[in-house]
């Protein structure tokens, strides 16, 4: 029996215990019986539906993580001299035994020994496929036993099925927070191992990025510095370049949206400029590098300015149209949710509508507005594909928009694409440039959260 | 000038005479879209005297109000037709800025809604926009007098700096009409402006309306037949779009001379 059919089956008994308790509940009625059931017939047959499904579903997952287990542990027995060997050659024999079972291909020549603890080893993944199939399917059962001798008259099974639905729900939600936690983990171990390789005081205030290291003894021009800082002032560079396009825009065009534009014209534009979010950011890439990276450079020669082909302006510039959305679309909701009697009682002052829109809303929205910014520079900072497009890879430490920056975001690209091994300062460098970003962009929507939460707490 | 201002209510008798009308509504119609919501209002209102719009909600006090100081512009689908003068010019006149006319017909809301500003700056937003005042000395004076007028001065002259909205309601009420007099209006619109107060703040609201007669001309609507009768000279009734009829205060709420009237009045319906 595959895994799959075991999951056919319980989904089968999961419906069959539906079945079962709704029309058990509902016989209950019919027999004559005086007084009023407790809950609903659905839920009697949502409850035994449940009482089928997670007890099996329990046993299953608990069995999937143990049978690996034991069949490696078993397995390495047949393995001649597992006990005197190191953890590397051990694994990889283990593995050799693994794809053998499997019928794949092994490291070497197959001897008589690994041969044995492979045949061993896919009886054993046998034998439990087949214990799985016949305890999670008795575990069903007995469950679905159990719980039916519990629906009654007065049995409480709405009230059960919302405390398991309950439950659920907060599963669901850890396992997003978990997987989050285990994600900024990862990061938090690879950093301490890089910075065991590199200080971290070189590696937060060091003014050159080179993180080409050597390979082998002699070869040439791989010294490797881990300096940040010329990564961190070309993010920022750009990050500044794109909040001077997306702030004034964004803002222009949500005032315009809210208090201006007609519903019909609203109705339009607004969904239209959402598009622009809707653009995938490689889209933009090639927009940048191929389109406005050139013109700019034209047009710095007929200036008589140096501007290089790749360049820190054409990036921002760009990123800075992809982010208008964000700005425009927040700050039009902020805007709009101002109360429609603070504009009364401005108009009835006799002020005038750009008046009222910049001495009464947009002091009333600020709080929203500045949210929305910090959440887009946010953005921004995280922006990748653009910057690896049209920025370039040059770790140039300068204020010059005209010149080629690196960003954060795509030395990590660089530094991961290919083939890397895990031990090296370059590859953990990744990791602990993710870091850096992580807490940037934490400590953004962090602050934006608050701003816009202290807004709300002031009309609602 | 304060002693010409305050000999004004002994001028200002219930009983008027056209001479000093200070609106007048000739065969005004207001339409929201095709649905028509007030229908031939010919109403004169006199100066130095508070009049009171009653009748059921929906029968177009309100937007007979709104119309005074044409705050129905805001309104994309509204259409006012007919004659509306203040002081015998009339307000719809291409030739008539609406911002100067809502310097003259300040308003006052239902909800308070004080600016998100200071204390001060919410009384010294109208001043700061129409120019009225030249200097730092001469705004504080205005803000102080239209505070004391308002009755919230000795609550709040130690904060004026801190935020209107930390107010309490009646407190940001008073607030509100204090914003409104600051602009030194000649006519003040008030709409239901007690219906969000409990009945102390409403107590002392009632009496600055009755103090800021003397310098003002009031319409205020209200679902209250009690302040109506308290506060108010004339009393304007409206029903389904209709005004019904209107007079002084006394005669209407004691020998109306329509049965709505009557019926409303008394609680019959409404």
């Amino acid at each position: 029996m595959s895994h799959s059919l075991i999951f056919a089956v319980l989904i089968v008994l999961t419906l069959i215990g539906y079945y079962f308790g709704r029309s058990q509940a509902t016989g209950i009625l019919r027999s004559g019986t005086t007084g009023k059931l407790h809950s609903l017939p659905f839920y009697h047959g949502a409850y035994l539906a449940f009482m089928v499904l997670l007890p099996a579903m329990g046993f299953i997952i608990t069995w999937l993580v143990i049978s690996p287990m034991l069949a490696d542990h078993f397995m390495a027995q047949y393995i001649p001299g597992a006990a005197t060997m190191d953890a590397a050659t051990l694994g990889l024999k283990m593995s050799d035994v693994r794809n053998m079972a499997n019928g794949g291909i092994t490291s070497g020549a197959v001897d008589e020994a690994t041969q044995i603890a492979a045949d061993f080893y896919s009886r054993f993944n046998q034998i439990s496929l087949w214990l799985l199939s016949v305890c999670s399917i008795a575990v069903a059962i007995a469950s679905f036993h159990f719980g039916r001798k519990l629906i009654a008259l007065r049995f409480r099974a709405r009230n059960h099925v919302e405390k398991i639905v309950r439950v659920i729900m907060i599963v669901a939600s850890m396992i997003a927070i978990l997987t989050t936690l285990g994600i900024v983990l990862s990061l938090i171990f690879e950093t301490l191992r890089f910075l065991q390789k590199v200080p971290l005081a070189d590696f937060l205030f060091g003014l050159k990025w080179s993180p080409q290291t050597a390979m082998r003894p002699g070869q040439i021009g791989s010294s490797g510095a881990f300096g940040m800082l010329p990564l961190l002032a070309g993010t920022f560079l750009i990050t500044l370049i794109a909040m001077s396009v997306a702030v004034p825009l964004g803002l222009y065009a949500a005032i315009y949206m809210s208090e201006y534009a007609t519903p019909r014209i609203r109705g339009i534009a607004k969904p239209v400029l959402e598009v622009l979010a809707g653009i995938p950011t490689v889209v933009y890439g090639f927009f940048a590098a191929l389109t406005v990276a050139p013109m700019l450079r034209d047009l710095g020669v007929e200036l008589g300015w140096v501007i290089s082909a790749e360049s820190a302006l054409a990036a921002g510039l760009v990123m800075g149209v992809m982010i208008i959305p964000f700005v425009s679309s927040l700050s039009d909701d902020v805007i709009n949710s101002v109360p429609q009697t603070l504009r009364d009682g401005a108009y009835a002052l006799g002020a005038t509508k750009s008046e009222t829109i910049k001495q009464v809303i947009l002091p009333a929205a600020l709080p929203g507005i500045v949210g929305s910014v910090l959440l887009a520079i946010s953005r921004a900072v995280g922006e990748t594909m653009i910057v690896v497009m049209a920025a370039g890879l040059a770790a140039n430490l300068t204020a010059n928009p005209f010149e080629a920056v690196t960003t954060v975001t795509v030395q990590i690209v660089t530094l991961l694409v290919g083939d890397q091994e895990f031990d090296s300062a370059k590859t953990l460098a990744a990791f602990a440039l993710g870091l850096v970003l992580f807490v940037i962009t934490l400590g953004l929507n962090v602050i934006a959260l608050y701003v816009v939460r202290r807004y709300r707490e002031q009309y609602d | 000038m304060s002693i010409s201002t305050q000999e004004k209510p002994a001028v200002a008798s219930p009983k008027t005479s056209s001479s000093d009308v200070k609106i007048a509504a000739k065969d005004v119609c207001v339409f929201y879209g095709e649905k028509q919501a007030l229908f031939n209002v010919n109403l004169d209102i006199a100066a130095n005297q508070v009049i009171s719009l009653i009748g059921p909600s929906g029968c177009g006090k309100s937007t007979f109000l709104r119309s005074i100081n044409r705050m129905n512009d805001v309104v994309p689908s509204c259409r006012v037709e007919g004659l509306i003068t203040l002081e015998g010019q009339d307000i719809y006149d291409p030739e008539i800025d609406v911002v100067e006319l809502r310097a003259r017909v300040g308003m006052v809301f239902q909800k308070p809604n004080p600016f998100p500003k200071s204390i001060y700056d919410n009384v010294a937003y109208g001043p700061r926009i129409h120019g009225q005042a030249t200097g730092k000395a001469e705004l504080d004076e205005i803000v102080e007098r239209s505070l004391q007028r308002a009755g919230l001065w000795n609550e709040v002259k130690d904060r004026l700096e801190s935020p209107g909205t930390g107010l309490s309601g009646g407190q940001q009420q008073r607030l509100c009409i204090a914003r409104a007099i600051a602009v030194s209006p000649e006519v003040i619109l008030m709409d239901e402006p007690c219906s969000a107060l409990d009945p102390i703040a409403t107590a002392r609201v009632e009496e600055l309306i009755d103090e800021l007669r003397q310098n003002f001309t009031i319409v205020i609507v209200t679902h209250s037949m009690q302040q109506a009768a308290r506060v108010s000279q004339r009393t304007a009734f409206f029903h389904l779009g209709i005004l019904v009829e209107e007079g002084d205060t006394d005669q209407i709420f004691t020998r109306p001379s329509d049965e709505r009237t009557q019926d409303y009045i008394t609680g019959r319906f409404g």
